[in-house]
């Protein structure tokens, strides 16, 4: 009969159908993958190398060239090394030592300066003995870290930059007061 | 009254192999049940078991509801409190819900389109002496060392790539149930555009049918896709494939993709046949013809259509990006807008109407009110910064047991309430129907409602053990699941009273009722009808 003909073909095609829609249950696997990555989001895969900065700009050196002074202040102050070369991007640390040579307790406040002076702006320093005044025993040595990255940014010609720190004494701290 | 059908018509009906007349099929007793390829006899038999189903998934209930009356492990160890949860799931969703739904459309969508019978009887046979197998493998899987799997309802990798065979168990038993589902839905999408009567075009088949027409088509988009994700899991687990396996450069994640492109279309699935049932139901009893008819039609389209598309909504803490995240939000939302198109409709046939309380329409209104309120509590989470912190929360379970609960299961109510009198040709009890009813309703609430505030509260779901200050309400809850589960006992007494001791039904019981079924067709419904069809004008 014809209704019995149409009734088997609809069969045959929602048949069809349903074995597709089990195919595009796996099409989906693919899909997936494709739609993680494409989000940029698909980390399953890698492998963890060792952390590496890719922020280091590592064709270019830049001289840091590192001073001391101490005005009018009985401390003697000097890096413990005159330069270090880094890379821009590179976390770096220099050593200063100051050692008071007063009797009393002395308070100071070192500030820094840049040659050039614009360098500044790309001078990053995470950690540094400039941040907080400096209270020394009489006699007393002290080695203070200044932990640095230089901006990537810094412009191309700049190829050394100089930091000169300046104690001043803090008056009416320390041995004052 | 239009006049009762049900002339011989040798040789017109190619579709069953009886023979014609009121006579019953070929043989007796249980073979009757095993051979039968009658729509009526299948439809009985999915409703039976789908009751036996919802009584097996409820005691699970109640074990989990009493290990949750307080705090600390008493009663069960909480292995076997989640092997409990996931059959609870599984069972109810796919042995209860689903079939009790397809028990429906057996009975009625040949009665209502004119059609004499399901396209393919036979394969209405099979799909659904299917479905007792699955059932079987479900429960065994209690059995198998490692006992049933207790990964939750939604299976997700990685944990059902490493449990005992009970995995498996329940693998092949969704294979069986996808496979019944599939080839029923089949059945009834043919039955629908083939089978019609002459004049029943598809814009006057009555709402019921149109929402298993829609329903049908969404099963054979969704489930061969969930039977594609258990397939992969089982080669996972056997095959040495790596779907979901991580070991082996597999995603769990994807899983999770996989599963809820099924899974939400299911939530549907569910659904739309008891927005069907309902919409029969509350014109019956407001004695007015359906509010909106075509937009009801156009909106449970949108609904299916859209329900491909917002899947992603039940996974927004599993890592994907905030674009992804807001259109798998607004899609969500968009929903709403057909969903409030029925809502509205179903209000407006009400408005003005000859309404009169009947049981079936008790369970409508409760339908409407209840699940309007599991609609809005997921609207809440379909909000992406809200859902966040509500995510695998209580609030989460009290969410969608408002709609699959409150949602289809009383729809399922109202349905048999309403053509119990057409399939028995005997009246229920109205007073227990509708003590039934209440008993149901304020039960249900006391269980789900405060469920609300434990999710909000931050009560993680699926924990067979809880801090201190989340006792009173889980006790609360907890004694509304056993007065639950009593009033269901009610149900079943109501039932088997109707059958043995019920009044004789009136032809016409409810006066407003207009599909075929009740005009066209004496009380209660012969064992074939419509061997010659009806001309509808």
């Amino acid at each position: 009969m014809t209704r019995e003909r149409r009734n088997r073909r609809l069969f045959a095609r929602l048949a069809l159908v349903a074995l597709g829609m089990f195919g595009f249950g796996y099409a989906l696997v693919p899909f997936y993958y494709k739609i993680c990555e494409a989000w940029g989001i698909y980390s399953l895969g890698e492998t963890r190398a060792a952390n590496v900065n890719t922020q280091i700009d590592s064709s270019r050196t830049v001289t840091i060239e590192l001073d001391a002074n101490a005005r009018n202040l009985p401390w003697r102050f000097r890096p413990l090394v005159s330069h270090v070369q880094v890379h821009p991007g590179e976390l770096a640390t220099v050593e200063y030592e100051v050692v008071n040579t007063r009797a009393e307790p002395v308070t100071g406040q070192a500030v820094p300066s840049y040659g050039p002076p614009y360098a500044g702006e790309y001078f990053n320093k995470i950690e540094c003995f400039c941040f907080r005044q400096q209270t020394l025993a009489p006699g007393e040595t002290r080695r203070m870290p200044v932990t640095f990255v230089i901006d990537p940014k810094l412009p191309a010609g700049v190829s050394t930059i100089a930091l000169s720190y300046t104690f001043f004494e803090v008056a009416g701290r320390g041995g004052k007061s | 009254m239009s006049a009762v059908v049900d002339t011989h018509a040798p040789g017109k009906d190619a579709a069953h192999d009886h023979g014609h007349g009121g006579h019953h099929g070929p043989y007796g007793g249980i073979m009757r049940w095993i051979t039968t390829t009658n729509h009526k006899d299948i439809g009985t038999l999915y409703l039976w078991f789908s009751f036996i189903m919802f009584s097996v998934g409820g005691t699970m209930a109640l074990v989990i509801r009493a290990e949750l009356f307080t705090p600390g492990l008493q009663i069960v160890n909480p292995d076997f409190f989640n092997q409990m949860t996931t059959m609870h799931g599984l069972i109810m969703v796919f042995g209860a819900i689903m079939p009790v739904f397809v028990g429906f459309a057996n009975w009625q969508i040949p009665m209502m389109i004119g059609a004499p019978d399901m396209a393919f009887a036979r394969l209405n046979n099979w799909s659904f002496w299917l479905l007792p197998f699955a059932a079987t493998l479900l429960v065994l899987s209690f059995f198998m060392p490692g006992g049933a799997p207790g990964v939750g309802w939604t299976m997700y990798s990685p944990l059902t790539v490493q449990m005992g065979i009970g995995m498996d168990f329940t693998i092949f038993a969704v294979h069986l149930l996808g496979m019944s589902s599939i080839l029923g839905s089949i059945n009834i999408i043919t039955t629908i555009l083939n089978m019609r009567a002459p004049g029943m075009t598809l814009m006057r088949m009555p709402l019921f049918v149109w929402t298993w027409l829609i329903t049908a088509y969404l099963l054979v988009a969704a489930m061969p896709v969930l039977a594609g994700a258990v397939t992969m899991t089982l080669t996972d687990r056997h095959f040495g494939t790596s779907f979901f396996n991580a070991a082996g450069g597999g995603d769990p994640v994807l899983y999770q993709h996989i599963f809820w492109f099924f899974g939400h279309p299911e939530v549907y699935i569910i659904a739309l046949p008891g927005f069907g049932v309902i919409s029969q139901v509350i014109p019956a009893f407001s004695r007015k013809p359906l509010f909106g008819y075509a937009s009801m039609v156009y909106a449970t389209s949108a609904i299916a259509i859209l329900s491909f598309i917002v899947w992603a909504h039940h996974m927004y803490t599993v890592g994907m990006p905030v674009t992804g995240q807001l259109f798998f939000m607004y899609a969500t939302i968009l929903i709403a807008v057909p969903t409030g198109v029925k809502v509205f409709n179903w209000v407006t046939t009400m408005w003005k109407g000859s309404l009169t309380f009947e049981t079936p329409m008790l369970f409508a209104c409760g339908f409407l009110f209840m699940f309007t309120l599991g609609g809005f509590t997921g609207l809440v989470l379909a909000l992406v910064p809200i859902d966040i912190q509500l995510h695998d929360t209580y609030y989460v379970v009290a969410h969608f047991h408002y709609v699959m609960v409150a949602g289809a299961l009383f729809a399922a109510f109202a349905g048999i309430y309403f053509w119990i009198p057409k399939w028995t040709g005997r009246m229920y009890n109205e007073t227990l129907g509708k003590i039934h009813f209440w008993l149901t309703m304020i039960f249900f609430n006391m269980i789900f409602f405060v469920q609300h505030f434990l999710g909000m509260a931050g009560m993680p779901r699926r924990i067979p053990d809880y801090p201190l200050m989340f006792e009173t309400w889980n006790r609360i809850s907890t004694i509304g699941a056993f007065g639950m589960g009593l009033a269901q006992i009610l149900f079943f007494y109501i039932v088997l009273d109707t059958i043995r001791n019920g009044k004789p039904a009136p032809q016409l019981p409810w006066e407003g009722a207009d599909s075929l079924e009740w005009t066209h067709l004496p009380t209660p419904a012969p064992y074939h009808t419509f061997e010659t069809q009806p001309v509808i004008k």
